[in-house]
C-alpha cells in the first residue's frame, strides 16, 4: 500500500472512531467536549515545528513560526480552558463535600 | 520507536475523549487528551533533525503565553467566541503548514494525492480561519449578529467558488505556485463569506460546524507531509464537530443547507411586525409577585436562555434556587440544546455558580414534567420555548422542538422587553394568560425577587 492509501485507511478508520466514542454524549457536556476535541485539533503542532524546524527559506521560517505560535495558542488554551470549565463540573455529593 | 511513541499518543486522544463523554471522568479525559499531545509534542521536537530551533522555541512560547493568558482571562459567558478564536488559530496553523510545503516542495514533480493534500489543508484551513473570527466577531457583538445579505450574494459565492476550483486545478495540474495561493485568497474570502450572511441564532451550529472543519485541516495536512498521528488526530476532531453538528440542526428541525444558506431570521417585516403584535396586552409582574409566585410552589423549573448569560445572572439564579430549595420547592432546570450560542453553553455557565449536574434536564427529560410543574421561570429565552413552533405551521420555526413550557401551570417570563428573540419572530406564550411578564435585566430581576422572598 503506498503512503497515501495508508493515510487514508487511518483517516477512515479513526473517523469511525470518533463517530463511536462520541455519539452518546449528554448535552451537559458538549461546549468542553468540542473545546477538548478543538484543542486535539491543534495536533497541526507536529506539522508546525516540522515546517519551521526544518525550513531553510526566509519566508519558509516566518510561515512556520506563525504556523507554530498559532497551533501553540490552540493546544495550550484549548487543554487550558476546557481543564477551568470541567473543574466547575460538580455534582451535589461534590459540592457538599468540602463545606459541610 | 518513534511511531510507536505517536501511536501511543493517539491513543490518548482516543482514550481522553472517551473519557469527556461523562461529568465524573471528563477532567481526568481532557488531561489525558493533553498528555498526549504533549508527548507528541516532545517526539517531534526529538525525533527530527531540527536546525532551526530558535523558531521553533521561540514559536512554542510566545504561543503557550498567548494561549494561556486568554484561557485563563476568559468569562464563561464570552465561551463560544474563545472557542470560535481557537477553532481559528487551528485553521490558520494547517493552512500555514501546507504553504510551507508549497514553499519547499518541488510542485512540478509531487505526486497527484500530496498536491491535492496540500490544497485541501490551504482551502480548508483558510476557511476556517477567516470562518471562525467573523463567527467571533458576530458573538461579540463587533459585527451585527442578524444575517448580512446583499444582493448578488449568491453569484458572488458561486463565481468564488467557482474560481477556486479553477486556480487550484490549474496550481494542482502545472506545478506553479501561483495557483496554490490563488485557491488560499479564494478561500479566506469564502470563509468569511459564508458565515456574514448566519444569523446569531444559528451560531451554535457554525461554531460545531467550523469545530469539524479544524480537524480535516489537521487530518489533510497530516496527508500533504504524510503524518498519521496528524491523519488521526484530524480525523477524531472532524468526526466529533460533526456529530455535534448534526444534533444542533436536530434540535432546530432544520437541515446543515438551510441554516447555512437561508439568511434565517432576516425575514422581511421583522420589527414592524413585532411592533404591531407588541401592543397587544400581557400580563406584568414585580419582583413581588414573582417571588409569591415561586415561594409558595411545590415544584419550579429554570429555563435558561441567553438573556442570562448576558446578564452573567448565573451566580443570582443559584441563589435564588438555594432560597427556594431551602423553602422546600423541587427544583430542576430545563435545557433546550440550542439554548445559547453554543452546545451546552447553558450547562458551562450554571456549573460556574456551583449548580450540580443532576439538576439539568435536557429536552427529552424536562417535557414530560411540566404538566406537574407549578411554575416555570424563563430567564431571557425566546424561540426554544415558542409554542408557534408547535402549533402554527406558518411559523418559520415550525417543527423545531421546543421545551413546552406552556403546559405548566404558570409561567414567568423575565426579559427585558417583548421585542423578538434571534429568530426574528413574535412569541405567542407572552401573551398567554398564565404568562407573567417581568421586564427586567436577568441579574437585577433575580436579585430583587431573593430579596422580596426573604421578605414572604
Amino acid at each position: 500500500m503506498s503512503p497515501f492509501m495508508v493515510g487514508v485507511t487511518v483517516f477512515v478508520l479513526a473517523a469511525f472512531v470518533g463517530l463511536e466514542v462520541i455519539s452518546k454524549v449528554p448535552p451537559t457536556l458538549h461546549t468542553p467536549l468540542m473545546s477538548g476535541a478543538n484543542a486535539i485539533s491543534g495536533i497541526t503542532i507536529i506539522g508546525a515545528i516540522t515546517a519551521a524546524g526544518l525550513s531553510d527559506g526566509t519566508t519558509a521560517q516566518v510561515l512556520g513560526f506563525v504556523a507554530v505560535v498559532t497551533a501553540t495558542i490552540n493546544v495550550v488554551g484549548g487543554f487550558l480552558v476546557t481543564d477551568r470549565m470541567l473543574e466547575m463540573f460538580k455534582s451535589r455529593s461534590d459540592r457538599k463535600r468540602p463545606s459541610e | 520507536m518513534t511511531d510507536a511513541l505517536y501511536l501511543a499518543s493517539a491513543v490518548a486522544f482516543i482514550v481522553g475523549l472517551k473519557q469527556l463523554g461523562t461529568p465524573r471522568t471528563a477532567r481526568v479525559g481532557n488531561r489525558i487528551a493533553a498528555a498526549g499531545m504533549l508527548a507528541a509534542t516532545v517526539i517531534t521536537l526529538v525525533a527530527e533533525d531540527i536546525v532551526n530551533w530558535t523558531t521553533v522555541v521561540a514559536g512554542l512560547v510566545v504561543g503557550a503565553i498567548i494561549g494561556a493568558w486568554f484561557a485563563v482571562r476568559v468569562q464563561m459567558t464570552a465561551m463560544p467566541q474563545m472557542v470560535a478564536a481557537f477553532n481559528g488559530f487551528g485553521g490558520i496553523a494547517s493552512a500555514l503548514v501546507a504553504a510551507v510545503a508549497v514553499i519547499e516542495a518541488d510542485l512540478g514533480s509531487i505526486a497527484a494525492e500530496t498536491s491535492v493534500s496540500i490544497l485541501v489543508s490551504l482551502v480548508i484551513g483558510a476557511i476556517t480561519f477567516t470562518g471562525s473570527f467573523i463567527a467571533l466577531g458576530k458573538l461579540q457583538g463587533v459585527l451585527p449578529g442578524r444575517p448580512l445579505l446583499f444582493p448578488g450574494q449568491q453569484v458572488v459565492n458561486g463565481l468564488l467558488v467557482a474560481g477556486l476550483l479553477g486556480v487550484a486545478i490549474w496550481g494542482g495540474v502545472s506545478g506553479a505556485a501561483a495557483g496554490y495561493w490563488a485557491a488560499s485568497g479564494a478561500a479566506l474570502a469564502i470563509g468569511a463569506l459564508a458565515v456574514v450572511p448566519i444569523g446569531g441564532a444559528d451560531m451554535p451550529v457554525v461554531i460545531s460546524l467550523l469545530n469539524s472543519f479544524s480537524g480535516l485541516a489537521a487530518a489533510a495536512a497530516g496527508f500533504a507531509i504524510e503524518s498519521n498521528e496528524l491523519i488521526i488526530g484530524g480525523a477524531l476532531v472532524g468526526a466529533a464537530g460533526l456529530i455535534l453538528t448534526v444534533q444542533m440542526t436536530e434540535a432546530m428541525n432544520r437541515s446543515l443547507a438551510n441554516v447555512l444558506f437561508a439568511g434565517f431570521g432576516s425575514g422581511g417585516g421583522g420589527e414592524g411586525g413585532a411592533a404591531t403584535m407588541s401592543d397587544r396586552p400581557v400580563n406584568r409582574a414585580t419582583a413581588d409577585d414573582v417571588a409569591i409566585a415561586l415561594g409558595y410552589a411545590d415544584s419550579v423549573m429554570i429555563v435558561p436562555g441567553y438573556g442570562l448569560a448576558v446578564a452573567q445572572a448565573q451566580h443570582a439564579v443559584r441563589e435564588l434556587a438555594d432560597a427556594l430549595e431551602e423553602r422546600g420547592v423541587t427544583l430542576h432546570y430545563a435545557i433546550h440544546p440550542v439554548a445559547g450560542r453554543m452546545p451546552g453553553h447553558m450547562n458551562v455557565l450554571l456549573a460556574e455558580a456551583d449548580t450540580p449536574y443532576e439538576l439539568l434536564l435536557d429536552l427529552d427529560h424536562a417535557d414530560p414534567m411540566f404538566p406537574q410543574t407549578d411554575v416555570v421561570l424563563i430567564l431571557g429565552a425566546n424561540d426554544v420555548v415558542n409554542p408557534a413552533a408547535r402549533d402554527d405551521p406558518s411559523s418559520s420555526i415550525y417543527g423545531m422542538p421546543i421545551l413546552n413550557v406552556d403546559r405548566a401551570a404558570r409561567v414567568i417570563v423575565v426579559k427585558r422587553s417583548l421585542s423578538p428573540g434571534f429568530a426574528g419572530i413574535d412569541n405567542p406564550l407572552f401573551y398567554d394568560d398564565k404568562t407573567l411578564m417581568f421586564f427586567a435585566d436577568a441579574k437585577g430581576a433575580l436579585e430583587d425577587t431573593l430579596a422580596a422572598l426573604k421578605q414572604l
